[in-house]
């Protein structure tokens, strides 16, 4: 029912639902492919059927069943004549990446890394509901909701080069606080600088792969190196704000007329008030976001400084993978205004873009993706392959195989931090019961979903980087 | 009838919950849901939260109901073990009155399984069907964000 376009490239033809405008694309391995189940395909078809959509309905190799669109899928639409959907950016607008490179080495950190993380799961909170150490006045809240992690910097946490390895400079202009509801603002302004839980975490690492010197001198990473991570999105504002604009976009789908498979991808016209609106809002979770991550890199620093006196933690890029956007793209031949929606997929642009920071515009961006708890994670470059492909995307992880409920029954939450610590990585966690549905063997190998970005050029192998100490939710 | 069960999803959880009237129907899709993400019955119902949702759908009557007890749950710091509701049908659409019991989360005593980010609308139903003996049961079907 798949057609094989190319090595490592799938096609899902127009034939496998009614009402798809364009054929699916599926960029990922024999192997991987064999593991995905066949909803995660209807998946991409149902995103194939949306108005304006322009040349496939894509996924990453991570792909895996979501709600609306699958977890790994790209989709881009006309401005004229295409449609924005909270199903193609889920609840956790935002959700994204950092990574922090410090000045010290594994043979000098290691007698500290248990220290670092008790005091890393102290200094942020996290868990169910977790409340921040902030207090922010309504003002600050709608400062984090319009600019972000510039807001952030300003606000002391951070520094200005901060801003400039951060996706959009630390925030999207648009975001509109009154779009964000009194329940989205109630549920978060106590969470401004918490981590949640679910496979959210903050993690020490180490290089331990070096595959392109060259690129990973320029992106400052050397083997052996400590480098942190920090995964989290917009919290109970973000979730809030898909929740109420989800509904209102319902309406929507009947009010324009448009033919839906799925009420998750509840949409509405570019252009239209609804558009603008949700646009607006989902702009103002995505800043959140940022703001969340750059506060909590912060008191990052402040315990890395505890540690080592003059540690210094230089932000390498934060990444969204839940997030549409304006772009343009070359679509034919010509470049075109396209709104792009990548949800559990991460922007990838190769060499040139006027997006990506100074520092690396020549190489193409730093492309962090994360693995699953215990398991590596990469730094890649984006590539020319990812413009060609994939409209400048690329996968966001290692992607799930197990449902929650299964590795719960296979694996205990202790059992699981025990094996990990055996291998000499620290978890702490607000309950054991948190990490079983996140144990290491739920998600695909995190090496295979990254061959194949690699292979295809959406974006090159840089290094790879191996926990030493987790915090988590 | 089977009043609560949770079905096969990857990534998020999927129930369906049943009752013998539309209102057993809501009651146990709010126990479903907050049984997601812990054990009910370590829950008191000390508190009672009050619920008034309007809705121009069934569904969307469902819906704001689900998502208003995620709203409570972390907004009010609180997890609940008892639901009670009654839904009308006006003119203009559907209305619910609630009560929702539970207490303030202890870290104590209280241990969540996951966190439940949002009711999504994929798949999606609420419907009623025949069953033996002439009575009719609800069920609704949701999958949430986990």
């Amino acid at each position: 029912m798949l057609n094989r376009v190319d090595d490592n490239i799938f096609e899902v033809p127009m034939g496998h639902q009614k009402g798809m405008r364009v054929p699916g694309r599926i960029f990922i391995s024999d192997k991987l492919l064999a593991q995905v189940e066949p909803g995660t395909i209807d998946q991409v078809a149902n995103v194939a059927t949306l108005p304006g959509i322009v040349k496939y309905s894509m996924a990453m190799p991570d792909a895996h069943l979501g709600y609306g669109f699958p977890i790994g899928g790209v989709a881009a639409f006309r401005e004229d004549g295409g449609v924005i959907s909270p199903g193609g950016v889920g609840f956790d607008i935002n959700c994204g990446v950092r990574m922090l490179r410090t000045d010290l080495f594994a043979k000098d950190a290691a007698p500290m890394i248990s220290s670092l993380v008790d005091d890393l799961f102290h200094d942020v909170p996290s868990g169910v509901g977790a409340k921040g150490r902030l207090r922010v006045s309504e003002h600050e809240l709608d400062e984090a909701f319009t600019r972000g992690a510039a807001w952030a910097v300003e606000a002391g946490y951070g520094v200005p080069e901060d801003l400039e390895h951060c996706e959009e400079n630390g925030f999207m202009e648009g975001g509109k606080p009154d779009q964000v509801s009194l329940k989205a603002r109630k549920r978060g302004r106590p969470q401004l600088g918490t981590l949640g839980s679910g496979n959210h975490f903050l993690e020490i690492q180490k290089v331990d792969r070096i595959f392109d010197e060259g690129i990973a001198r320029r992106f400052g990473l050397s083997e052996g190196q400590i480098t942190v991570m920090i995964h989290c999105g917009s919290r109970g504002a973000g979730h809030q704000i898909c929740t109420d604009h989800l509904q209102v976009l319902s309406r929507a789908v009947r009010k324009y007329g448009i033919e839906l498979p799925d009420k998750q991808l509840a949409c509405a016209p570019l252009g239209t008030p609804e558009a603008d609106n949700y646009f607006g809002a989902m702009a103002a979770a995505a800043n959140y976001a940022w703001a969340n991550r750059q506060i909590i890199s912060a008191w990052t620093r402040e315990v890395f400084e505890r540690h080592f006196a003059d540690a210094k933690l230089d932000l390498v890029y934060d990444v969204a993978h839940n997030v549409a956007k304006v772009e343009e793209h070359s679509v034919d031949g010509t470049m075109e205004r396209l709104v792009v929606h990548r949800k559990g997929a991460t922007r990838a642009f190769g060499p040139g873009r006027r997006e990506i920071p100074e520092a690396y515009r020549d190489l193409g961006q730093p492309v962090i993706i994360p693995g699953s708890m215990g398991t590596p994670s990469y730094v890649l470059c984006g590539g020319e392959g990812a413009m060609r492909l994939t409209f400048g995307s690329a996968c966001h992880g290692a992607g799930r195989i197990m449902s929650r409920t299964q590795a719960k029954k296979i694996y205990g939450g202790s059992e699981v931090k025990e094996a990990l610590s055996r291998r000499g990585i620290k978890v702490m966690a607000t309950h054991p019961k948190m990490l079983a549905e996140e144990a290491p063997e739920v998600y695909k190998p995190s090496d295979e979903v990254v061959e194949v970005v690699d292979q295809l050029d959406i974006a090159r192998k840089v290094a790879r980087v191996v926990p030493l100490g987790v915090s988590k939710g | 009838m089977k009043a609560i069960e949770y079905l096969e999803h990857t990534a998020d959880v999927k129930f369906r919950a049943r009752g013998r009237s539309l209102e057993e129907a809501f009651e146990n899709a709010g126990l479903a849901m907050l049984g997601a993400m812990i054990d009910p019955a370590t829950v008191r119902a000390e508190e009672t939260w009050p619920v008034e949702i309007e809705a121009d759908s069934l569904e969307a009557l469902l819906y704001d109901w689900l998502s208003e007890i995620l709203y409570l749950f972390e907004v009010e710091l609180a997890a609940f073990s008892k639901f009670e509701v009654e839904i009308e049908e006006g003119e203009g659409g559907w209305r619910l009155s609630g009560r929702i019991r539970g207490e303030r989360v202890d870290p104590e005593r209280h241990f969540f399984d996951t966190e439940v980010k949002a009711v999504t609308l994929h798949q999606f139903e609420i419907k009623k069907e025949a069953a033996d003996g002439g009575d009719e049961i609800w069920t609704a079907q949701v999958v949430l964000d986990v």
